[in-house]
């Protein structure tokens, strides 16, 4: 099992979402968070957009998946967050330990999908 | 064509300045005009309640800012104040240069002549023609808020998607060659809609099937948003902000009707009270028509159902009574709920906030309604329409009607068309998808830490 964190631009979260759909992973968790990378410092030549101590807006996706949706579900996300400009953001792939379903108890592997 | 990136503010500089400079050249034949007017009084009262009234119908173009601004997503809010308030610049000075001219100086049938541009001869005494216990300005000022808000209706319809500068020369260019030829037709000496009898006590037409029609336009012109090709529409991003802002509607609506009584007497009372009852009738209906067709009322349904009936009695406000003025309200609800609800997903155009469906439905409704329900017992200066024996009036309205129909939808998309040759209407996917506020103005609403 791993969890996948990747961090997007707001304006992909509805490509992003559509394509996860197509490869039919229906789990996530999704926020609005603040964060910067290689950006940082001239943010405006990004579009102009400017925010206070140089921290834009992203989207955070959280994703847990078994072993053999992790390479589908990186491609989704790359494919359609994508757009080849500084900003695009990172995706994150972790091992998880141990997963529970609250509902059922049920543990591992089947608890994920 | 794009255009770079300076050449349409410094275009739209120029327009105003040799505007301006026109404007000068006419003065002679303005005080001509002051002489030839009849002499009438001032009355104090009227003069207080028309200022007053202008005021409040000013409050009703930022009220609608924020009644449409909470029904987009949050990265489109900003983009539909700035819609709002630059109506408030742009049309209040076209109508000082040439707007109230066209729309109310004796003219012809269908343009009021250029005698008042820049106000020439527009003074302080009353023109009885229009108003005769107020000062002239006053009626022009609460003229000029109309004018205001009649375009900032149409952005409900294209939200979300219009690029800001064919906005800006949209609007310019349906003010001069919409509203006001529509506005002189109906309301100006020598108008031919008013010439054959047509009854529009606060703008019905004028207003509200103007704009309504204008809106169905340029949703279609326009096209979908992006992403409610398949999907429904994404929830209002907030809803207390469209609450107050019809609370401010409501409000403002007052000085809209019973402000056209243009004096502080009887009709105006009598055109209060019915708007008020047109607005609870319609609201009260909405949220009924909702819980039997989808088992809960909403709050956003019980505003757009008040909005309906206030929208529906504009144009019956000084001629009806009471007790129609329920049946105009409730009826209202339940043909906007109709064009919402049923037509408009059935022929598929997306008038983003329902501009069309609610302001241009209720505006046809509230025109007939005048046809149906006017009596003269309530203003002498109206007519009886079909319940009180009188079905050509009726007759009347219904003509008056379909020709504003007709020339707003053909005049619309002429100009939609013609903007569009000149500049791109909507922006473009990556913009739409980053949000108005960023793409258009550089600006977003709300931060997420503090």
């Amino acid at each position: 099992m791993k969890l996948i964190i990747a961090i997007i631009q707001p304006y992909k979260l509805e490509a992003v979402m559509e394509e996860l759909d197509k490869t039919e992973i229906h789990l996530k968790t999704v926020s609005h968070v603040l964060g910067c990378g290689r950006q940082k410092g001239h943010s405006e030549i990004y579009r102009g957009v400017k925010e206070a101590g140089n921290l834009l807006k992203k989207v955070r996706l959280e994703i847990a998946v078994n072993d053999q949706f992790v390479e589908p579900t990186v491609s989704a996300i790359t494919k359609a967050a994508r757009t080849g400009e500084v900003g695009d953001g990172k995706i994150f792939v972790m091992d998880l330990e141990s997963c529970i379903r609250i509902r059922t108890g049920e543990k591992g592997p089947e608890a994920i999908g | 064509m794009k255009s770079t990136k300076y050449q349409l503010p410094i275009f739209l500089a120029l327009v105003l300045l040799a505007a301006i400079a026109l404007c000068g050249i006419f003065p002679a034949h303005a005080q001509e005009i002051a002489k030839n007017q009849p002499q009438a009084k001032i009355d104090t009262g009227d003069t207080a309640w028309v200022l007053m009234s202008a005021a409040l119908v000013f409050l009703m173009t930022p009220g609608l800012a924020f009644f449409y601004g909470g029904l987009v997503r949050r990265k489109n809010v900003l983009s539909i104040l700035m819609q709002c308030m630059v109506a408030l610049c742009v049309i209040s000075i076209q109508w000082v240069l040439c707007g109230y001219s066209l729309s109310f100086c004796p003219g012809n049938g269908f343009f009021g002549s250029l005698q008042w541009l820049g106000l020439n001869g527009v003074g302080l005494t009353p023109y009885a023609a229009y108003a005769p216990t107020i000062p002239h300005q006053a009626f022009m000022i609460f003229q000029a808020m109309f004018a205001v808000i009649t375009p900032a209706l149409i952005i409900g319809a294209f939200a979300e998607r219009m690029k800001f500068s064919a906005y800006l020369i949209f609007i310019a260019l349906w003010s001069l060659l919409i509203y006001n030829p529509i506005c002189h037709w109906v309301w100006g000496v020598g108008g031919f809609l008013r010439n054959m009898g047509t009854l529009d006590f606060a703008g019905g037409i004028v207003v509200h099937i103007n704009a309504g029609i204008a809106s169905l336009v340029a949703a279609i012109v326009l096209g979908k948003r992006k992403g409610h090709e398949h999907t429904a529409p994404r929830p209002p991003h907030n809803l207390p902000l469209t609450v107050l802002g019809a609370g401010l509607l409501w409000f403002g609506w007052f000085g809209f009707n019973a402000g056209s009584a243009l004096g502080a007497n009887g009709i105006a009372v009598n055109a209060f009270v019915v708007t008020n009852t047109a607005a609870a009738a319609g609201g009260i209906a909405w949220a009924i028509l909702e819980w039997l067709a989808n088992g809960q009322p909403t709050m956003l349904g019980t505003v757009t159902g008040a909005i309906a009936g206030l929208a529906a009695i504009t144009p019956a406000a000084g001629f009806v009574s009471v007790m129609p003025s329920l049946i105009i309200g409730l009826l209202a609800s339940v043909f906007c709920f109709i064009a919402v609800a049923v037509i408009k997903p059935k022929f598929g155009y997306d008038d983003s906030l329902d501009a069309f469906g609610v302001h241009g439905i209720s505006g046809i409704w509230g025109v007939i309604a005048v046809g149906l329900f006017a009596s003269k017992a309530v203003n002498p200066l109206g007519a009886d329409g079909l319940f009180f024996g009188n079905p050509h009036q009726l007759y009347v309205q219904a003509i008056a009607a379909l020709i504003a129909v007709g020339y707003a939808f053909a005049g619309s998309f002429i100009i939609m068309k013609l903007v569009g040759i000149f500049t791109d209407m909507r922006v473009t996917d990556d913009e739409e998808a980053i949000g108005l506020d960023l793409s258009q103005h550089q600006e977003g609403a709300y931060t997420i830490l503090e």
